[in-house]
């Protein structure tokens, strides 16, 4: 990228024009891998929020959904309250070092493969080689002055192209309704004006991003790759070009040795199937993905010459340094970098397993009053007042037992539900609902430590016996 | 621009700057960047056309759309208001009892009578009720004039030594400034309501002089009659002040605050809502 081609005399540009990146079609290994890859990606895009999970009466039944209006995120069994936002941070901390983990072991894997501009790009550049043909039929199109054939082809890949996008933006909005009924909503113009606005809005996005802007959003809109070089060392596994064995390159000529001369043959294919127009054999650079089709494309060339694969591999800095020298292959994938990072990675794993499985759906939270912070009474007693609240997050009503623990003699009442002082009070609470209530404990002072007592509510699920207890303090006056 | 430079160590131009020997490389950004950045300005431009956007002297260039954020709150609120009239219709249509009784309009009164007790009450009463010296807890359970929710309703209607000529009214005689007891003798009486609290020494004179001067009003056992407005003096809760110095000042020369009737500043819907929140802070009788 920061090669001049400004004809030599005249200073640089300070801005630079788009060079379109025509990428040649190639065969291979990781060619295959990334298709398959893409078919399950976008297959479980389009596909997932069909799905249905039965989850009882008054609840949605769609298995991935998340419900902006009622506030719930659905994902199969998992039903998420915003008060539980935690477990999205959690699932972010482990993306992000499960994304430093494979780019200190393998390169930028998450580029080359499973980043959705990558994948949407490489959706894109199918069905634009389907319409004008391969890498050559694409330049002469372009090259040729318009023509029915031509206006024809632009037309119809533009078409392809924004059904994708409106497909892509369509099945965006199925995750944030019921898509049985949004889809022919949608379709019979009785959608909101929110809906349709954000199909417009991924419509167009997807289709500017993945149909024009390409590799330029990799080069110059991701943060990634600025800071990718951080995750690297010399062990690290990355599409590289094997410049010890290569080089001097130079074009093969029928019956001559590569005796004295490097591999390649310069036939510059690494450059032409690039997505993002880097030419590897300059070494790793930031506009690399590294999605490995130079070296699908290398090892072809490799065969027809009669040569074995490998010019451009996975290979470490360490590894080619070792093997240029005539040394042992010393790749490292096991090195306390990566072991680190497994390490955080399995802790925070477990951490979020584990709260997750032994979560409550039942939570509780409690606001002491504090104006004022105890009220005397008429027959000498202090009295506190809380707001309760109970998260009920089941889809059943409940009945809780309110009780209090820890001053003697202390008695509580519940604003409209309990009128008379009590040891107990019944605390009814709808399914899938918070219950507030105003809760007052008496207690005699004689009882009390001074500014200050340990007051614990303790509260009963009637249904499955738990018990949800909550240390509040009880103020007093001083002794 | 400065003469083409290529730097030696990169093989790439620089921009021609330098600071402190530092040069910069020229690593051109994309046209599209540009116009973006372009396209950015045609936007500014269009949107102080279309919105306010100006300063002036007096005032400010208002844009073609007349958009405000004054008028957006404005519908807001008014958006609020019809949201509020189902409700306002069942507050209209029921006692204040009634209310207390149902459940869902129970919570729509604690959290609406709270917002109107902070804009109205609290300043004297406290937030929450705390109270003050002179302006009554209302978190407790001691009531001057009544404590379920229909009495508290008719004290905030009507307000206490009001203007109204419905207002609760009551009065105690200065014993002292008029001359109707002696300084001792105001000392002893003070003494035996202290001892009707439980705390200070009574004696046969005080508790003569209550049953003759106080009881008609307080009571003859000192808990208070409620339809005279005479405080319950025997539940050491004290409006004036506690201890006998505060008690014989206040038998002497009394205070006598005064809350408004609020009949003609809220309207009733209020009211009725406020009521059932101070009922529900804590003390409030059935």
């Amino acid at each position: 990228m920061n090669e001049s081609s400004a004809p030599a005399g005249r200073p640089q540009p300070l801005f630079a024009s788009h060079e379109w990146v025509y990428s040649r079609k190639v065969k291979g290994t990781f060619r295959t891998l990334k298709w398959t890859l893409l078919w399950l990606l976008l297959g479980f895009y389009y596909v997932a929020p069909w799905f249905r999970w039965e989850r009882g009466e008054g609840a949605p039944d769609q298995a991935f959904l998340i419900d902006m209006a009622s506030r719930r995120a659905y994902f199969l069994w998992i039903e998420i309250w915003p008060q539980e936002v935690y477990y999205l941070v959690g699932l972010l901390i482990i993306g992000a070092i499960g994304l430093f983990f494979v780019t200190a072991l393998a390169g930028r894997v998450w580029c080359g493969f499973f980043c959705p501009q990558t994948v949407w790009t490489d959706l894109f550049l199918w069905a634009e080689t389907l319409i004008e043909g391969d890498r050559n039929a694409r330049m002469r199109i372009d090259r040729a002055p318009l023509s029915l054939d031509k206006a024809f082809r632009k037309v119809a890949k533009h078409g392809v192209w924004l059904f994708i996008s409106a497909a892509t933006g369509g099945a965006w909005i199925l995750y944030f309704g019921d898509a049985y009924e949004v889809l022919p909503e949608v379709f019979t113009g009785r959608a909101s004006p929110t809906v349709y606005f954000l199909i417009g809005l991924f419509t167009t996005t997807t289709y500017l991003l993945a149909g024009w802007a390409r590799e330029q959003v990799c080069i110059y809109m991701c943060p990634w790759p600025r800071f990718q070089a951080a995750m690297f060392d010399e062990d690290s596994l990355i599409v590289t070009y094997e410049a010890w064995r290569g080089e001097p390159r130079g074009k093969a000529k029928t019956g001559q040795s590569f005796e004295g001369r490097g591999d390649c043959v310069d036939c510059t294919l690494c450059h032409q199937v690039c997505p993002t127009g880097v030419d590897i054999r300059k070494g790793q650079q930031l506009a690399c993905i590294g999605c490995a089709l130079c070296i699908d494309a290398c090892a072809g060339v490799m065969d027809r010459v009669g040569l074995p694969r490998g010019l451009i591999t996975y290979d470490s800095i360490a590894n080619q340094i070792a093997r240029q020298k005539g040394e042992p292959s010393t790749l490292r994938p096991v090195r306390p970098r990566t072991i680190a990072y497994v390490a955080i990675l399995a802790l925070v794993v477990a951490v979020m397993t584990f709260s997750m499985a032994t979560r409550s759906r039942v939570e509780i939270n409690v606001l002491k009053d504090r104006a004022p912070l105890f009220v005397r009474l008429t027959d000498g007693s202090i009295r506190n007042s809380y707001t309760y609240k109970v998260l009920n997050m089941e889809r059943q009503a409940k009945t809780f037992e309110l009780s209090i623990d820890g001053i003697e003699n202390a008695q509580l009442r519940v604003i409209g539900f309990e009128d008379e002082w009590t040891d107990l009070a019944k605390l009814p609470v709808k399914p899938d609902a918070v219950g507030s209530f105003r809760v007052l404990v008496r207690a005699d002072r004689a009882r009390l430590d001074g500014k200050s007592s340990d007051l614990t509510l303790v509260l009963e699920d009637k249904s499955n016996g738990a018990v949800h207890e909550y240390d509040a303090a009880f103020s007093g006056p001083a002794r | 621009m400065a003469e083409r430079e290529i730097d030696p160590v990169t093989g790439i131009e620089t921009t021609g700057h330098e600071w402190d020997g530092i040069k910069e490389l020229n690593t051109p950004l994309p046209k599209w960047w540009l116009y973006s950045f372009y396209a950015t300005i045609v936007w500014a431009i269009g949107y102080f056309v279309l919105y306010p956007a100006w300063p002036s002297l007096s005032g400010y260039t208002e844009g073609m759309l007349g958009y405000s954020s004054r008028a957006e709150l404005a519908a807001t609120m008014d958006q609020v208001k019809q949201s509020r009239v189902g409700w306002l219709t069942k507050f209209e249509e029921k006692s204040v009892d009634e209310i207390a009784e149902d459940q869902e309009l129970l919570q729509y009164a604690m959290a609406g009578g709270r917002a109107i007790f902070g804009e109205n009450c609290a300043p004297c009463h406290g937030a929450g009720g705390a109270g003050a010296p002179g302006y009554p807890v209302l978190a407790d359970d001691d009531w001057i004039w009544g404590g379920t929710p229909e009495e508290i309703y008719t004290s905030v209607q009507y307000g206490i030594r009001s203007a109204h000529e419905d207002t609760r009214e009551a009065m105690m005689l200065a014993f002292g400034a008029d001359e109707i007891l002696e300084a001792p003798q105001i000392k002893s009486v003070a003494n035996h309501v202290m001892s009707l609290a439980g705390a200070g020494q009574s004696t046969a004179e005080g508790a003569l002089i209550f049953e003759e001067q106080c009881s008609a009003c307080h009571g003859e056992d000192g808990k208070g009659l409620r339809e005279m407005g005479g405080p319950n003096l025997t539940d050491g809760i004290w409006l004036y002040g506690e201890g006998v110095e505060a008690l014989t000042a206040q038998i002497a020369a009394p205070k006598h605050g005064v809350m408004p009737a609020w009949v003609d500043r809220i309207d009733d819907v209020s009211i009725k809502q406020v009521s059932i929140y101070v009922h529900s802070l804590g003390g409030g009788e059935k």
